[in-house]
């Protein structure tokens, strides 16, 4: 690992100042993925800021939110019984990631922060324009059995690798950050963004703002939610897809339903067209195949990855079957 | 630094060697740099609360390993894992793939299991760890490791204690209550000698109480 320098820093004041101050500076929390980063020369930040000690750690009900501070473990998260009893979607997301002793590292915030696990994007001696722009993208012709069906780029074909950031899309979270110009709010849908011509930015966050928080408005979901993950060994995987869903029932009519898929885009991708179809239609494997048909419109593979084109409907049927109860 | 402040001197002269004594000279340069105006300017320049430590920096590192408070030196860049075996000469951890996807490397820091290969040192300060070697309390060992070799959970053995520190925080986390619950919450543990069953029933032993 190239060597850095270092310091802690007590205050988010003192957290954004500096990112701010010092362009070759970056935030460790957890340290899960830009350890591992560093010591592969994927990233080489000149100097680490330590955020570990800032107050961004409860989780609480604020009002009709639940607020979770960006510090919060996964492990603290998943276990939570105000988040199990709440948004048990996410609970599932997150226990369906890493493993216990990494979820005991990683931090709600830098999960949202993780780098895909595209070959090419870890490998410094193949050609990515996500870690080196202008050098081309090493999967769209070459190896792309993990890579995205959903809004990549002829520059980026890689997907996004969290299961937790699936969950919290489906449940219209909202991220809260801090930066120079003071606090703002973040749908979570807009907070991750599509490759286009700049894949080498992962989301929409600018230079020295901080993840606070991230905010999930009440629901009636309850426990009428599943987390299906698909991959190539049945823990500790990255997800080839994964579907988060939640639905609301009335008698065997889906009044609501909040669909995510993981796996298949650079951002966490929400199914609102699917969702749209289903609201008023009475649950059925038909009508879950019709609206997994809907959800695959704009679907296109790579090579490898024309798998996907089956799995992705397939898993989104399952899922729907195992949520509302139909299996 | 280190041995000056040290109330006891006797197991500092234990883990001292060759290598440690190149270390207190070096840190001892090094602790001189680190007083250097150039360093102090900067940090109030940035309004920081603390001081920058520079890139060769050597850190001043408070934890305690298995009971014992330790007084350490360390770069930025050095791993928990690195720390304890290179530096403190603690060869129970092992390092296997040294890039968090194995967990031979899993050791307790302040009572939850974490992959010390992806931990850096500087980031354990004031920290409580706990390795292998501080499983067992004098000759005895502890109940998980006479499980596992009452049971056969290891062929080569390299896993093994990432394995035991794993066993033994599943059990703690209140995740060992069936085997499907254990193999899942032992999913980051990988033993390449494809010991599975025999370490689910060592822990599933332990769980129900079995010495």
């Amino acid at each position: 690992m190239i060597n850095f320098e270092y310091i802690n820093v007590s205050t988010s004041e003192a957290a954004v100042n500096a990112l701010v101050k010092d362009t070759g500076a970056q935030w460790i929390a957890g340290g899960t993925n830009l350890v591992d980063l560093m010591k592969k020369g994927v990233m080489s930040p000149e100097k680490l800021v330590n955020i570990n000690n800032l107050p961004f750690r409860e989780i609480k009900k604020d009002g009709n939110i639940l607020h979770i501070g960006a510090l919060a473990l996964n492990s603290e998260v998943a276990d939570n019984e105000l988040v199990k009893k709440e948004q048990p979607l996410l609970s599932l997301a997150l226990k369906a990631g890493a493993s216990q002793q990494i979820r005991n590292m990683a931090t709600v915030g830098g999960n949202m922060m993780q780098r895909t696990r595209c070959p090419y994007f870890y490998n410094t001696d193949l050609p990515c324009n996500k870690r080196e722009p202008g050098t081309d993208c090493g999967a769209l012709k070459g190896y792309n059995r993990m890579h995205a069906i959903f809004g990549a780029s002829e520059k980026c074909i890689a997907v996004h690798p969290s299961d937790m950031c699936i969950a919290l899309v489906a449940l219209d979270a909202t991220v809260l950050v801090k930066g120079p110009k003071g606090e703002r709010s973040v749908a979570f849908q807009d907070f991750h963004r599509l490759p286009g011509d700049t894949p080498q930015k992962d989301n929409t966050l600018e230079r020295g703002e901080l993840i606070v928080a991230i905010r999930i408005p009440d629901n009636q979901f309850k426990q009428q939610v599943h987390y299906l993950k698909i991959r190539d060994r049945t823990s500790y995987a990255f997800a080839l897809v994964s579907v988060a869903a939640a639905i609301n029932m009335v008698g065997d009519k889906i009044s609501d339903a909040r669909l995510a898929m993981g796996g298949v885009s650079h951002k966490p991708w929400r199914l609102t067209e699917a969702e749209n179809f289903l609201k008023n239609k009475t649950a059925s494997e038909a009508v879950f195949r019709q609206a997994a048909d809907v959800a695959m419109r704009s679907a296109k593979s790579y090579g490898h990855n024309n798998f996907k084109l089956k799995l992705a409907p397939n898993t989104l049927v399952e899922a729907l079957k195992a949520v509302t109860g139909k299996l | 630094m280190a041995q000056n402040k040290s109330p006891n001197k006797e197991p500092e002269v234990k883990c001292s060697n060759e290598g440690r004594r190149d270390f207190l000279k070096q840190s001892s340069l090094y602790a001189a740099f680190a007083i250097m105006p150039a360093a102090l300017v900067k940090a109030a320049e940035t309004e920081m609360d603390e001081k920058t430590a520079g890139y060769f920096e050597k850190v001043s590192v408070s934890l305690e390993v298995n009971g014992r408070s330790r007084e350490l030196l360390v770069e930025p860049r050095v791993t928990l894992l690195d720390l304890l075996r290179e530096q403190l000469n603690m060869m129970g951890t092992k390092k296997g793939c040294d890039h968090g996807q194995c967990g031979a490397c899993t050791v307790h820091v302040d009572g939850r299991r974490v992959l010390s290969c992806l931990s850096l040192a500087v980031m354990q300060d004031g920290k409580k760890v706990t390795t292998i070697e501080g499983l067992t309390s004098g000759d005895k060992l502890h109940p998980m490791q006479e499980a596992f070799i009452k049971f056969d959970g290891f062929q080569c053995g390299y896993c093994t204690p990432g394995q035991i520190m794993s066993g033994v925080a599943c059990i703690i986390e209140g995740h060992a209550n069936s085997d499907d619950e254990i193999r899942e919450y032992m999913s980051g543990n990988l033993c390449r000698c494809g010991a599975y069953p025999n370490i689910v029933k060592a822990i599933a032993h332990v769980k129900k109480g079995g010495q």
